[in-house]
Order: structure tokens, then sequence, then C-alpha cells
């Protein structure tokens, strides 16, 4: 029996680089940067004092001020993303649109932290009965599913998954499962993450896994490059909507691309500490189930976090991966613009080779400057311009810790 | 006593998300300003934090109303 194929008819973004798809793909195509120093909190005691924060959000454009006080900012920048991309692609004029057989996938990394935090310090200081009862709904990590399936009547499979910084590669994959399995013939699927909270990157800064560069935000990631010192945190939200394809067809939906294929793996390894073989493993799986080789692909929206461990370790697994053609291939990393949305990541950065293979150009990777080829990074990172090209298939590659990893492969229609 | 209510009628309003003008004194919370289980203690909630006191639970469960919830607050901001 063949696959139902599963195309992508709507996108929706939320992200520090813009709250529309149309002003952050633009911003991306023109290397500005999203990071900036934080103001959601003080961060002046930790060594961290950078992230991409999404800036002039008003949740209340998509739902009422009442709803919207009870819940955490993820579910807020996943709701907006989600009814973006319904909106996008056109499902609300549908007449007769079998609800039951549409469904939600929307994950977070960590979901409601700065809720819980909040909450944690209510309780603290006032008691037991200071804790709302708005803390536990606002703050689960399927509620983004929860709250868009109550908004738009859909009552197909709602759910998200949660792998650390694969979130959304895994919920997006996922999603096609269900939809090429029968399950579902639309599924609104992707990653929402909102966690610029003290403890949250008081936590990440714990690891040593955050760059300090807190003199020069707008540089701070800089993947591949020999000054790249850690991540730097983002937030935000990129969801699509995936549809079978002759549900697609028949209702002369616009199409973005074809999901050809998903790949999962795991490192079995370390918690933290990557291995290149684990993605590299990804990366075939996903290609065995596009049916693809190695030589079809063209762009990578690599992981590339700018870690300096990670970024050569990438690099080592698409060599492993691609063979001589890893030489050919652009490795772009976005998150040198957006910084790094843990759970959000995959969701966006499946919006960005989508816009990449439907608009057949690569963004840059900004702030490589002076490339780490000693280090092992000696790919095409498409440094600092963005570049025009021909792109038939880009995959998206997300890694998260526990060594869990997800690759997404999307084609040209 | 007429401060008492317009200050719950205001927290109502602002709880539920409704104008103040929809808030009768005899307006149930559930049956006329569309509040469920949920809201409805997080409207106590509000209303200890508003008059500075804590209502038990039990007493709790019986303020359905704007009147209830202004008499439970007179009658224990009197004593």
């Amino acid at each position: 029996m063949s696959k139902r194929r599963v195309v992508v008819t709507g996108l929706g973004h939320i992200s520090p680089v813009g709250n529309d798809v149309s002003s952050g793909w633009a911003n991306l195509l023109a290397g500005k940067s999203g990071i900036t120093n934080i103001t959601r909190f003080d961060a002046s005691d930790i060594t961290c004092q950078v992230a991409g924060e999404v800036k002039g959000f008003d949740i209340s454009q998509y739902i009422s001020p009442k709803d919207a006080r009870r819940m955490d900012v993820f579910i807020h920048y996943g709701i907006a993303a989600a009814l973006q991309a319904v909106a996008d692609s056109g499902l609300d004029d549908v007449a007769g649109l079998d609800k039951t057989r549409v469904g939600v996938n929307i994950g977070s990394g960590i979901g409601g932290l700065p809720l819980i935090e909040e909450t944690g310090v209510a309780r603290h200081e006032g008691g037991i009965r200071k804790i709302g009862p708005f803390f536990i709904p606002g703050s689960l990590i399927n509620m983004v599913a929860g709250h868009v399936s109550i908004l738009k009547g859909y009552q197909g499979p709602s759910y998200g998954i949660v792998s650390a910084c694969t979130t959304g590669a895994h919920c997006i994959g996922d999603a096609a499962r269900v939809i090429q399995y029968g399950d579902a013939d639309v599924m609104v699927a992707g990653g929402a993450e909102g966690t610029i909270s003290s403890l949250a990157v008081g936590g990440f800064a714990a690891m040593k896994a955050l760059s300090t560069r807190n003199d020069d935000p707008a540089t701070a990631s800089r993947p591949w490059d020999k000054g790249r010192d850690g991540f730097v945190m983002g937030e935000g939200a990129g969801v699509l909507v995936l549809e079978e394809y002759e549900h697609a067809v028949k209702r002369g939906a616009k199409i973005y691309a074809e999901l050809v294929g998903f790949g999962m793996s795991s490192d079995a390894h370390h918690i933290t500490a990557p291995s290149a073989e684990g993605p590299a493993r990804g990366v075939l799986n996903a290609l065995r189930d596009a049916g693809l080789n190695p030589d079809q692909v063209q762009y990578v929206n690599a992981h590339g976090t700018s870690t300096p461990l990670g970024d050569a370790n990438e690099t080592n697994a698409l060599k492993i991966a691609f063979g001589d053609h890893a030489k050919k291939l652009v490795v772009n990393s976005t998150k040198s613009m957006t910084g790094h949305l843990l759970g959000g990541a995959g969701g966006v950065e499946a919006i960005y080779s989508i816009l990449a293979v439907h608009n057949q150009v690569s963004p840059p990777t900004i702030n490589l400057h002076e490339q780490d080829i000693e280090g092992g990074c000696d790919l095409d990172y498409c440094a600092n311009t963005a570049r025009d090209m021909k792109i038939d298939v880009a995959i998206s590659n997300s890694f998260g810790f526990g060594g869990t990893n997800g690759t997404l492969v999307f084609k040209r229609v | 006593m007429e401060n008492i209510e317009a200050r719950v009628k205001k927290i109502v309003a602002e709880q539920l998300g409704v104008n103040e003008a929809e808030v009768k004194i005899d307006s149930s919370f559930v049956d006329d300003l569309g509040a469920d289980s949920l809201d409805t203690v997080e409207l106590v909630m509000a209303l200890e934090e508003e008059f500075e006191c804590e209502i038990p639970d039990e007493e709790a469960e019986k303020i359905t109303t704007v009147k209830q919830a202004v008499d439970y607050v007179t009658a224990h901001l009197n004593k």
C-alpha cells in the first residue's frame, strides 16, 4: 500500500524576528538578528544576559484578555501561530470540513516554567491558598493543542510531543504520520516555547550552555564561527497546517511544499553531549522514509545552536550521512538570528525550510566571520548573505537533550 | 456598603471578562456571567485579596451571586 502524501498548506509564526511569517522571513533574508539584552526580568545576576525575545506581541489579537490571563506565554505563542496557520491555509472557508478528521499536535520543550516559577514564589510567600485554579491548566504542555482544538472545534487527535529541543520536529513528523496512517486528513502541528525567565535562563546558564557575549547581543549567536561560546535562548512558536495531498488538491489549497520524509534516532550516549552517529542515523532514516538519495538534497536547516561542541558535531554527522555530497550542501543556521527556541525551534525552522524550498533561497548564517575550519566546521554555511539557489529538497535537523534526534524532509511541489 | 458593592462588581467584571454594566446585584456568576467552576474559585481568591480576608471553602461554595459576595464581605468586614 502506498503512503498517503502529506503537504503543507498553512504557516504560522511568532519569533524574535517577527510575529508573522512574512515579516519574520523578510528579516531572516536581510540577516537581521532578533537577539537583544534580556528585558523580561532582571538578569543581572546571571552570566548570560541576552536572549531572543518576542517583541510587540499582542495576544488579544487572537483570544480574549480574560482567557489569555489564564495561561502561560508559551500557550499564547502556540495559539497565535496555530491560528495564523489555519487562517493562511483557508481551512475556515472549506464548507463541510469534517472537523472530526482534523487534529492538533503542538508541543513544547519545557512548557509553563515561568508560571510554575511565579506560582512557586506565591505559594512560598502566601501559603497554599495562593495557588490559583488556572495554575495547572495554564502550564501543561499539551494545552496549546487543547486550546486550539477548542477554539477551532477540531475533534481529531489532540496532543503534544515533548522531546526537549527536538519537540517541534517530532510533533510535525508524527502529525504527518497520523495523516499517512489515515487517522486524520489535516493536522495542525508544530512547537512553542516561552521560557525567558530566571529559572530557565539560570538553569541553562548553570550548565554553561549559554553565550556570555552580553556586550554585543546581536552577535552572540554565531554558529560555526571560531568565537562561538554557547547558544542564545529564544522564544516563540512555529506551526504548520499539514494536509493529505488529495484533500488539499480537491479544495484548491495553496501548497507550499510536500513533507516527504521524517526520521528519528537516539544517540544512546549522554544526557547533553552529542554524538555524530545519532544525528546521522536520524538524517538517513528521514531520507529513507522520503525515498531520496543523499545527493538529491540541496539545503539543510541545521540544528546549529552556536555551541562549541554541537556545531562541530553536526558537521561530522552531516559528513557521515551525506558522504562527499556534504560539501555541496548549503548548511544554514537561522538560529544565528532567532536564537534557540528550544521546543519551538523545530516549528519555526520547518517553516524556514519550507520557505527556502518555496522561494528557492537560503537565509544567511549571520555572524560567521571567522569560520572554525580547524575545529572541523568546514562546510558551506551560507555565511552572512542570503543566497538564491536551486532547492528541490530541504531537510531540517533538530537535536535535544537526552540524545533525541529528528529530521524532516521537505520537497518542492 | 455601596462602596463594597462597587468594589465587588469591579472585581467580578475583571475576573469574568465582562463589562461592569452587565454585573447586577442579582447576577449569578455561572448562569448570567458565563463563569465556569475554575472561574469561581479564582474569583473568590480575588475577593480575598481585595478585602484582605480569608473565605473558607465551605463558605466560598455558597457564594454564587454578586449579592452573596457583597453580603459575605459586608458581614465579615464589620466583625
